[in-house]
């Protein structure tokens, strides 16, 4: 099954500020979709938009076709969107297999009762769900880490398990927030393989936020460039990178020329 | 090695979610279940059975405080309100229908008590920490207020109902016979068996998602909820689970009395419970029962100690002793809290696993 989420006309301000107007974007399955635009360009807005962290002011967030515009965070993450976030937000305290785990709580719905008395319908429910997440692991390269406290780990694998954590979810749609802010080369290169393993091996799509344009150029098959909150460009890679209105975006009116 | 995880090999994902999984716990859990349950019994003396039980019913209402407070991170202050809704439920329900199984009535109130935490947990979904302490803190006035001035819910002024002692089912003489409870050792197995039952289910809620929602609710709720989980409902849960162990502990309490009375249920106890917790350790079960030990123990220990050493040094006598025991009781338990929360913020439960950590590791000073 294929899958597609589509934003029409989304629209929010804070107090007096548009911090996107008019955002349209269609993710599909077998697709990544870049989003990209200088600081504060509406970005991240846009994704929290998406996932239900903030009402859209106007606008649609179509997910195959249901509307979920303006629904809490977590109905739409029952609605299968998955994302990571630009600041790591693992839970510090708990091994990685539970941040894994955690993922596919949602997913778990065993009663309070059942819970108490584990044995039985709550344990298989349990050990059902861990064998995904040791999927998820092997998947990742990390499980040598699985019972490391997450907070423990270093940024870059932090942020490997927090993919690993939406990964979980088996969602329809993953958002990913920067997923390789602060990292060198060679984890970047290894995110990389695991996002585009994902849409080559599931039905996700993945809709990207990254700023480094040699990974977005390299990996995406749609962009979208954003400023201000407005959409100023969009189209393959090749085209984005000519577009004179995006290189004065980044670099000023005299680079453009 | 039996206290080590080395050389324990798990071949299947139900050995890997056991609750104990290498042998020495094992050993350790069988060993204090004889213990409590054979050994303690058999040779304690009615005066220590009686604090044993205090400590029993304590531990549960620790446990259950622990569940809210230290596992899901709300705090609340109304624990002993709580209880008291357990406890005078029980009571009015086997006052109107005296002929209800006393464990129908403790479940009663069990329940009960859970539907009103429940009630007063909905300001949760709004605010959090010290806005929801000063909230809960009105349910224990509220519900304070409500027994006092409720005579048939109260049993008139004294604000007591008496009841019945629990019976449980006896051979003599070759016949089944129902017997009341009267001793300190029938009072000591009914709370010993219902604490265990207790501790179980906490420590199978703990290794299931409810347990793992609860820690993600506490640490980090706006990630919570973007992985799907209902803050709200599992906020909600939380209360209801930690007042259903509050209600069963008021019923223990009202049936070893054989009174269900408000002055049990004070403020002041409450603050009490949630120092068991902190001192104890927040969000451990084995913390609660060490907290409940400590707290339950310590005017026991003081008043001992007070008469010994003050008896010795300063020449006062038994009256001197009990007259000056109210206040060293206050000020021994501000302090110790104070300490606790400076020296070890983690608890009683915290030192005991620095205790086995050492030991998982000997002869080596770390690993």
């Amino acid at each position: 099954m294929s899958n597609r989420l589509e934003v029409i006309d989304a629209a929010k301000s804070f107090g007096g500020v548009l911090a996107l107007s008019e955002a349209t974007l269609t993710a599909e399955s077998r697709r990544i979709l870049a989003i990209i635009g200088p600081n504060g360009a509406g970005k991240t807005t846009l994704i929290n938009v998406v996932s239900g962290v903030y009402a859209p002011d106007a606008g649609r967030v179509l997910l195959n076709g249901t509307d979920i515009t303006g629904r809490r965070a977590f109905e739409v993450a029952r609605h299968g969107i998955a994302r990571t976030f630009q600041n790591v937000a693992l839970f510090a305290g708990m091994t990685v297999l539970d941040n894994i785990l955690l993922g596919r709580n949602m997913l778990m719905k065993s009663g309070v009762l059942k819970c108490g008395v584990f044995w039985g319908a709550a344990r298989s429910e349990e050990i059902e769900h861990r064998r995904r997440a040791e999927e998820v692991i092997d998947f990742l390269n990390i499980t040598d880490i699985r019972t490391a406290p997450a907070g423990s780990l270093p940024l870059g694998l932090q942020k490997r398990v927090e993919l690993g954590r939406a990964l979980a979810a088996d969602p329809k749609v993953l958002l990913l927030d920067e997923p390789m802010g602060g990292m060198n080369l060679e984890e970047k290169e290894s995110i990389c393989r695991y996002v585009l393993d994902v849409v080559e091996m599931s039905d996700t799509a993945v809709i990207l936020i990254e700023h480094d344009m040699g990974v977005v150029m390299d990996i995406s098959d749609h962009i979208i460039v954003l400023d201000q909150g407005r959409k100023i460009s969009e189209g393959t890679p090749d085209h984005v990178r000519n577009d004179k209105v995006v290189i004065e975006a980044y670099l000023g009116k005299e680079h453009a020329a | 090695m039996i206290n080590r995880e080395t050389g324990t090999f798990k071949r299947t994902y139900a050995e890997d979610l056991a609750i104990y999984r290498t042998p020495l716990p094992k050993i350790a859990v069988a060993v204090i279940a004889f213990v409590v349950f054979v050994i303690i019994p058999w040779q304690g003396s009615e005066y220590w059975l009686g604090i044993l039980n205090l400590i029993g019913i304590a531990s549960l209402g620790a446990l259950g405080l622990n569940i809210l407070v230290g596992r899901t991170g709300q705090i609340s202050v109304g624990h002993a309100a709580f209880m008291s809704v357990g406890a005078y439920t029980a009571a009015v329900i086997l006052r109107e229908f005296p002929g209800t199984h006393w464990i129908l009535a403790m479940l009663g109130g069990g329940c009960a008590a859970a539907l009103a935490g429940m009630f007063f947990g909905i300001p949760s979904l709004r605010i959090k920490g010290l806005y929801l302490a000063v909230s809960t803190l009105a349910a224990q006035l509220i519900i304070e207020w409500i027994i006092n001035h409720w005579p048939w819910l109260s049993g008139g002024a004294q604000g007591s109902i008496y009841i019945q002692a629990p019976t449980f089912p006896w051979i003599e003489d070759g016949a089944l016979v129902s017997r009341k409870m009267e001793a300190n050792l029938h009072y000591y197995y009914l709370i010993y068996v219902v604490l265990a039952i207790g501790i179980l289910f906490a420590l199978n809620l703990f290794r299931s998602h409810l347990g793992r929602a609860f820690i993600a609710v506490r640490d980090r709720d706006i990630a919570a909820e973007i992985i799907g989980i209902n803050i709200f409902r599992t906020k909600l849960v939380a209360f209801g689970i930690a007042s259903f162990y509050a209600g069963v502990t008021g019923v223990l309490y009202t049936y070893f009395y054989s009174i269900a009375n408000f002055e049990s249920f004070t403020l002041l106890i409450s603050i009490q419970f949630l120092a068991m917790c902190i001192i104890g350790g927040l969000g451990s079960i084995l913390g609660s029962i060490f907290g409940a030990i400590f707290i339950t123990m310590l005017p026991i220990v003081l008043d001992f100690m007070l008469r010994g050493v003050g008896g010795a040094v300063f020449g006062w006598d038994d009256a001197a002793a009990s007259a000056i025991m109210p206040q060293w009781n206050l000020i021994m338990f501000g302090g110790l809290i104070m300490f606790f929360l400076v020296v070890e913020p983690d608890g009683l439960a915290k030192m005991w696993r620095n205790f086995t950590d050492y030991f998982r590791v000997w002869p080596f000073p770390y690993v």
